[in-house]
């Protein structure tokens, strides 16, 4: 696959082909069985960690792996391509370091982020409430400062890796209603008072835990407080910004994997005498899949290298997860369509694909959300 | 302990291979070429002995400048430096001319052990090691599936079609293991990074002192004849099982030596 990328350095093109061979070795032969059973795979994410791979877009200086955006992105791809469970599992990881990597404080920063970004820790980011989703700043879990703590109630919802994390960023109410009464803190998991529920049944993704978390008089020490009180809701959009292009990443590997199965597929399969990718009705959807790829993964990427270069891209962001993940349900849809019959049933990977694929149409803000983000600027 | 680790760029086993233009030679200018997998192993077992023994563990590799590919990334899993040896004459070297490069290139270093893949994936031939033990005056064990310092000298189980042999060695050695022996690191990006700034030394047949008559195709003691592709694969067998369908099976895997 690096034959056709443009890769900023050596050192980049080093680091895919880790990536691949971890993603090939470690990640390829459990990925069916896990999601059959249900079971996050933390020692596979584990090896990742060591690899020095769940730090890679975050300064040198923080413990990170000072990679540009772009190599981060494909990384993402490439395991995706794998098990978008794993690549989903870097991606919110690196989603719940970002609060304290942009606005931590530089003793905040020296004290945890060598620890969060070292591999063997992993994070979770508590946004999303049972009433508030889409309208997140209506969030309604409470913070009290009481002396050196704040104490934390109310209940998160649909939190990746609620019960596997070792951490959480958590976005809480300290004063009035609105965007502006937000803030955000990060506790341990092991905090007394943090207490993750039975993981929901899903559609897809079955091995990534998500469930509701009770925050129940938890004491998270005022220290761990990022940013200014009221300053919350401006770092966790700034932290989905960057965040959806790692869902956009996640897309494109997924997609690139049902596309490559379905072509795979179509070379061997044969009807009425034929090989079906012949027949111009299979050879152009496959071409359309390949052309559509291509397309967002090279949104995602011009997205990721304005943010490298250190210009406004959060448009150009909600563009590429838009894009990105529309593109990865039609072309996982169109993959179990080439399969026949035989993309209908767990044999073979497409329909576990297509059933991944839903999910990033709604995550880390539905694509009517992008739209309306970047209909909103247009209207201005 | 100081360690040198031959190690060999050769096309990657997983995708279709092919002979060069002359019919003879392996095409090593297209496709994806890999260090050659026994090698990653040579290269784990040598930093376990340094992170017991301490020491320094070396890179050698004859080859075109593409292998200098490999050899960083055989770095990224933490040897210390790199010697590589190229030069337009070696091209066409077969087993005896390649030895007789890596023969001098270890004249130039310093090293308790030398370790290396039991074979390797283009070749094939097995012979280096006991090639080398004879240029270098040193003792060969061959085939280890387990390798120990032991005194003044290396101890080496030695894996055999049914079973094993220990064997011992006093002195300098040079071993060849197979992939039984450990399980090979994955680089790191900290070693990505480090790798880059490791040094790797370019030499020349000139350098070493070696006469450029005496390997290249020109200086080879043996000649491919000719070489032909591998045939398509046939239909394969039915077994119609008629209550015997497993003795059938077993019959056949016996006969294909798989049991
Ligand atoms: C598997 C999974 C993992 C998740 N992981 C996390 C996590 O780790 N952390 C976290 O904080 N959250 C997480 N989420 C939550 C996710 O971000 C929310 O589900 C998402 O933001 C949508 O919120 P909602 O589900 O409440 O839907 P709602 O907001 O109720 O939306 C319902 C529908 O209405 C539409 N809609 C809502 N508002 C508008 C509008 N203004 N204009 C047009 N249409 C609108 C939506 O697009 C959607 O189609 C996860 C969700 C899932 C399914």
């Amino acid at each position: 696959m690096n034959r056709y990328r443009l890769l900023p350095s050596d050192e980049a093109a080093a680091i895919l082909e880790l990536a691949g061979d971890i993603a090939d070795r470690e990640l390829a032969p459990l990925a069916d069985d896990f999601e059959e059973r249900g079971e996050f795979p933390r020692e596979a994410v584990r090896v990742l960690g060591r690899a020095g791979l769940l730090g890679l877009p975050y300064d040198e200086a923080d413990g990170g792996g000072g990679q540009p955006y772009e190599v981060y992105l494909q990384v993402l791809e490439v395991l995706a391509y794998r098990w978008l469970t794993v690549a989903e599992a870097v991606s919110v990881h690196t989603l719940a370091c970002y609060p304290l990597a942009a606005f931590g404080s530089s003793a905040q920063r020296a004290e945890y982020l060598p620890g969060l970004l070292g591999g063997e820790l992993l994070g979770g980011y508590c946004l999303t409430e049972p009433a508030g989703g889409s309208d997140a700043a209506a969030l309604t879990t409470r913070a009290v400062r009481d002396g050196e703590d704040y104490v934390v109630n109310g209940t998160k919802a649909w939190i990746t890796h609620a019960g596997v994390a070792d951490f959480y960023q958590v976005f809480c109410r300290t004063g009035g209603p609105g965007p502006a009464g937000v803030s955000c803190v990060f506790a341990d998991a092991s905090t007394p008072g943090i207490v993750p529920a039975r993981p929901e049944r899903k559609m897809g993704l079955n091995a990534s835990p998500t469930a509701q978390i009770a925050f129940d008089d938890a004491r998270v020490p005022a220290g761990r407080l990022v940013g200014e009180e009221g300053e919350g809701f401006r770092i966790a959009m700034s932290a989905l910004d960057a965040g959806r292009l790692g869902i956009a990443a996640c897309a494109i590997g997924l997609a690139q994997a049902a596309c490559d199965y379905a072509t795979g597929y179509a070379k061997e399969r044969q009807q009425f005498g034929t090989r079906i990718i012949d027949f111009q009705g299979v050879g152009f959807m496959l071409a359309d899949m390949a052309t559509q790829i291509e397309a967002a993964r090279q949104l995602t990427l011009h997205a990721a290298r304005l943010k490298d270069a250190g210009r406004p891209y959060g448009i150009v962001a909600a563009q590429a997860k838009l894009f990105a993940t529309d593109m990865a349900m039609k072309v996982t849809t169109d993959a179990v369509q080439v399969l026949g019959g035989y993309g209908y049933v767990r044999d073979h990977p497409v329909e576990r694909y297509m059933r991944e694929a839903k999910v990033l149409q709604i995550v880390e803000g539905t694509n009517q959300i992008q739209r309306m983000v970047i209909s909103r600027t247009m209207s201005r | 302990m100081n360690i040198v680790v031959l190690v060999k760029q050769v096309p990657d086993s997983g995708a279709e291979r092919s002979l060069a233009g002359d019919g003879n030679t392996v095409d090593r200018t297209g496709g994806t070429n890999v260090i050659n997998e026994m090698d990653e192993y040579a290269i784990e077992e040598a930093l376990r002995l340094k992170d017991e023994t301490g020491g320094q563990v070396t890179l050698l590799t004859v080859g075109p400048d593409h292998a200098l590919e490999s050899v960083r990334k055989a770095l990224s899993m933490g040897p210390d430096a790199a010697v590589h040896v190229s030069d337009e004459a070696i091209a066409g070297s077969d087993a005896l001319g390649t030895a007789k490069v890596l023969a001098a290139a270890l004249g130039t270093l310093e090293y308790d052990l030398i370790l290396s893949g039991a074979e390797s994936t283009d070749g094939g031939v097995q012979v280096m090691p006991h090639m080398l033990a004879e240029l270098l005056d040193i003792a060969a064990l061959t085939g280890a599936r387990k390798l120990t310092a032991d005194g003044d000298g290396f101890l080496v189980e030695r894996q055999t079609e049914d079973g094993y042999e220990v064997v011992r060695a006093s002195g300098k050695a040079i071993v060849s293991v197979w992939d039984t022996i450990n399980t090979p690191r994955y680089p790191s990006l900290k070693g990505i990074m480090a790798a880059k700034r490791k040094p790797v030394t370019a030499v020349t047949l000139a350098e070493l002192g070696v006469p450029a008559g005496e390997v290249g195709a020109a200086g080879a003691a043996t000649t491919v004849l000719s070489a032909e592709p591998r045939p398509v694969r046939g239909a394969g067998q039915r077994v119609e099982d008629t209550g015997d369908g497993g003795e059938k099976l077993v019959e056949y895997l016996a006969a294909e030596k798989f049991v």
